[in-house]
């Protein structure tokens, strides 16, 4: 057992119902009146320093309680399950870089537990997201309303009793959000002089691409408050994919974070990998860290030209969407789709790279240079540009950190953290590159360090393109990899597991387990619980965009409206991320 | 400068007609014009948003084909291309932004979300089962997401539809959307 469970046992004895420590994460689950001193004392008082909230989820266990109602040793590898539901709190300590899972039982009668949005501002929106999908209240919590769904959604759609053929109608009465943006008229400010208004922005709006909605309080074009409304792209990924089995769970990871859907199904099956145990051959993790670094160039490309669009910088997108479609002419040769891909598979990748892909991808990276200098001609000496962007949109890093920031928007406030070297995974140890930052946290930065990261992907693929090792690209673990078709001809067991893997999918031994990945936008993690049948009992996906945009709504205050939309296109949030 | 030659005969008459005047009809006249200016609406929903945008830039060039000018506002526009998953939150603000856009209008239901729900359509439990739902489409593009020339396609048969309208028949034939009721 870990020093630090051991010292939260020995501190809150009557609160820790249980720890285990499994697969190199530390658990405890505990009694929920003893949440919010844990977190505080973990926050502040304890060895580690745990200041870091990476990802707050929910889980139903009503199929784990009846299994073990009905056999009291099942599912024994999930740990203690007391009551129904349990609030995940995945945390991280910046100093020491390790992780904690605290989970907090809450029973299905007087559901609910107490906030901790005023300890980590990114929980409040988590905190609105498990009380909309499982039902879970949380004390204290200062606007607790529904988030994803309808403002009249019927149910609570992650529980595992949800009816899931149930009609919810449609209707017009839309979320007016007025009563969270407070008074208008006169502005009392200036004694009546001016008067406050509210201006809608989205979820339709030119400059907000994808289905995002501010609501503003106006003085004059000065934002004074606003608030933000999401979900309009809520598709139910998580539901979805604890109806179908591990492997076509990949297709829907694709769609997550659509301008990088590669990055997606690297970091969903390294997370099923490390729940199963699974180590993946050398040539597939070279393989991975081409098509991630390639998904993170096309994520940035894709950033940079839409905000640039937004701010009247029409011929930038020209220049970089070019460089988007060589990208995607390479991808399309390997594995058949431009945008969403499915390329990785649990235990490998669907097939290996040919000659014509790596020429390709060394012809893009000799072209990607030019045109990001071409863009930075146009931009970096731009005076219209840059009063546009400069100091405007400022975080601190302190906030950033209480959001839940992670990324290139976390390293634009000067912080270096990077996953790829505070957690090195897939080999990324052994790659020279530099965790690019910007100092000052404003607008400029979230820019310019997209483009320094640009530069620091190309060096990484060019070094493994360099030193690709040769072999297979898919495990042999057969659990997860089905025969060669000559051994299924020839012997029965062949035949036989050919058999069971088609029909019943993979089967992932019951566990549970938090592995993140450095995305485009910052960590992506997937916390993952299997009851040890075909398919996820829950997956959860920790979408950076959605920590990002909650911090939104703090940066525009006290910009203009135009300086939002330039904002909003820095920060990059994917709605099929965002509200997945 | 020589005085142009005067014409002396009725064939010669005739025979100049032939190369300075064009007869056609009204009809087809309008109909050529509209259908090389097919405005569509900035509207991405999702995923096919992206393949959309692609479609704008250089190497597709939708401009090409007179749909270039993406307009920011539905009072402006002709085409809505509906692209991405239309969630129950957002259709009534899809329906909303159709009733805003004057007549003529057309509706491209671009991927597989648009057309029937997609992959989302088993378990979708905030997810719209196609648009058609609550605005008359007229063109499906199936695809997860279409390729930019699947959407360039699409726009080929919405320009058929729209050449072969006639002015005294403006009201086009199509169900008006009757959804939306509690």
């Amino acid at each position: 057992m870990s020093a630090i469970l051991a010292a939260l046992q020995e501190r809150f004895p009557s609160e820790v119902l249980a720890t285990s420590h499994l697969r190199g994460e530390p658990t405890a689950v505990i009694h929920r009146r003893g949440v919010r001193p844990i977190m505080a004392w973990l926050r502040g008082e304890s060895s580690e320093r745990y200041d870091f909230l990476a990802d707050l989820a929910g889980v139903d266990g009503q199929k784990i309680l009846e299994a073990r109602a009905e056999n009291p040793g099942a599912l024994a590898d999930l740990g203690a399950w007391p009551d129904r539901f349990q609030v995940v709190y995945h945390l991280k300590s910046l100093s020491t870089g390790s992780r904690l899972r605290i989970k907090a039982s809450v029973p299905e009668t007087d559901c609910s537990v107490a906030t901790i949005s005023d300890l980590w501002a990114g929980a409040n929106w988590a905190e609105r997201e498990v009380f909309d999908l499982f039902g879970v209240r949380f004390d204290g919590h200062p606007n607790l309303k529904r988030i994803l769904c309808i403002h009249t959604f019927k149910g609570h759609a992650l529980r595992k009793d949800y009816y899931i053929k149930d009609q919810q109608w449609l209707n017009e009465e839309n979320e007016s959000l007025m009563d969270e943006l407070g008074e208008f008229g006169e502005n009392p400010a200036d004694g009546g002089f001016s008067e406050l208004i509210p201006v809608n922005l989205g979820p339709a709006h030119p400059a907000t691409h994808g289905v995002l909605r501010s609501l503003v309080k106006l003085d004059g074009e000065i934002i004074v408050k606003s608030v933000q409304e999401i979900g309009y792209l809520h598709r139910g990924f998580e539901k979805h994919s604890e109806n179908s089995t591990w492997t076509q769970v990949i297709p829907y990871t694709d769609r997550l974070n659509y301008c990088s859907a590669m990055l997606n199904n690297v970091a969903y099956c390294r997370a099923v990998e490390k729940l199963m145990g699974i180590d993946v051959p050398p040539r597939t993790k070279f393989i991975r860290v081409i098509i991630a670094e390639i998904s993170r160039i096309i994520d940035h490309l894709v950033c940079l030209a839409a905000c640039l669009v937004d701010l009247g910088a029409l011929s930038n997108f020209w220049y970089l969407f070019a460089m988007r479609e060589k990208a995607y002419e390479a991808l399309e040769g390997l594995c058949g789709a431009r945008l969403t891909s499915s390329y990785v598979r649990v235990g490998g990748v669907a097939d290996d790279l040919d000659a014509q892909f790596i020429g390709r991808v060394r012809a893009f990276l000799t072209e990607l240079p030019t045109a990001l200098n071409e863009v930075l001609g146009l931009i970096s000496k731009n005076r219209i540009f840059l009063d546009r962007v400069k100091g405007i949109g400022i975080i601190s890093r302190e906030d950033a950190l209480s959001h839940g920031f992670t990324g290139p928007c976390l390293r634009a406030t000067g912080y270096a953290y990077d996953l790829r070297r505070a957690e090195p995974y897939d080999g990324y140890e052994a790659f020279d590159f530099e965790v690019a930052t910007r100092p000052d946290g404003d607008s400029w930065s979230r820019l310019m360090v997209r483009f320094d990261e640009m530069k620091q992907s190309m060096r990484i693929i060019e070094q493994a393109l360099d030193k690709l090792p040769s072999g297979p690209v898919l495990s042999d673990d057969k659990r997860v990899m089905m025969p060669k078709k000559e051994h299924v001809y020839g012997n029965i067991e062949a035949l036989m597991n050919h058999f069971v893997i088609i029909y019943d999918g993979i089967k992932v031994p019951a566990g549970e387990s938090y592995c993140a990945t450095e995305g485009a936008n910052g960590e992506l993690g997937f916390y993952l619980v299997s009851d040890g049948s075909g398919r996820p009992y829950r997956v959860r996906c920790r979408p950076p965009c959605f920590y990002l945009y909650s911090a939104f709504g703090r940066m525009i205050e006290g910009c203009m409206v135009p300086d939002a939309v330039a904002v909003l296109g820095t920060l990059n949030v994917i709605a099929g991320e965002l509200d997945r | 400068m020589t005085e142009p030659k005067a014409l002396s005969t009725p064939l010669d008459q005739a025979a100049s007609l032939r190369d300075n005047i064009l007869i056609t009809q009204v009809d087809k006249l309008i109909g050529w014009t509209r259908k090389n200016s097919v405005w569509p609406m900035t509207f991405g929903l999702a995923c096919c948003a992206i393949e959309m945008m692609a479609t704008g830039a250089s190497s597709y060039d939708i401009d090409r084909f007179g749909s270039g000018p993406f307009r920011a506002t539905p009072r402006q526009s002709d085409l809505m291309i509906v692209a991405g998953t239309v969630t129950n939150k957002m259709a009534p603000r899809v329906k909303r932004l159709y009733d805003q856009m004057p007549e003529p209008k057309y509706v491209l239901a671009m991927g597989a979300c648009t057309v029937s729900g997609g992959p989302y359509i088993k378990y979708g439990y905030h997810v719209l089962k196609g648009v058609d739902r609550i605005v008359p489409v007229d063109v499906y593009v199936p695809g997860c997401p279409p390729r930019p020339e699947a959407l360039l396609e699409g726009l080929f048969r919405i320009q058929e539809k729209v050449a072969k309208e006639r002015i005294l028949d403006r009201n086009r034939v199509g169900a008006r959307p009757s959804l939306l009721v509690e």
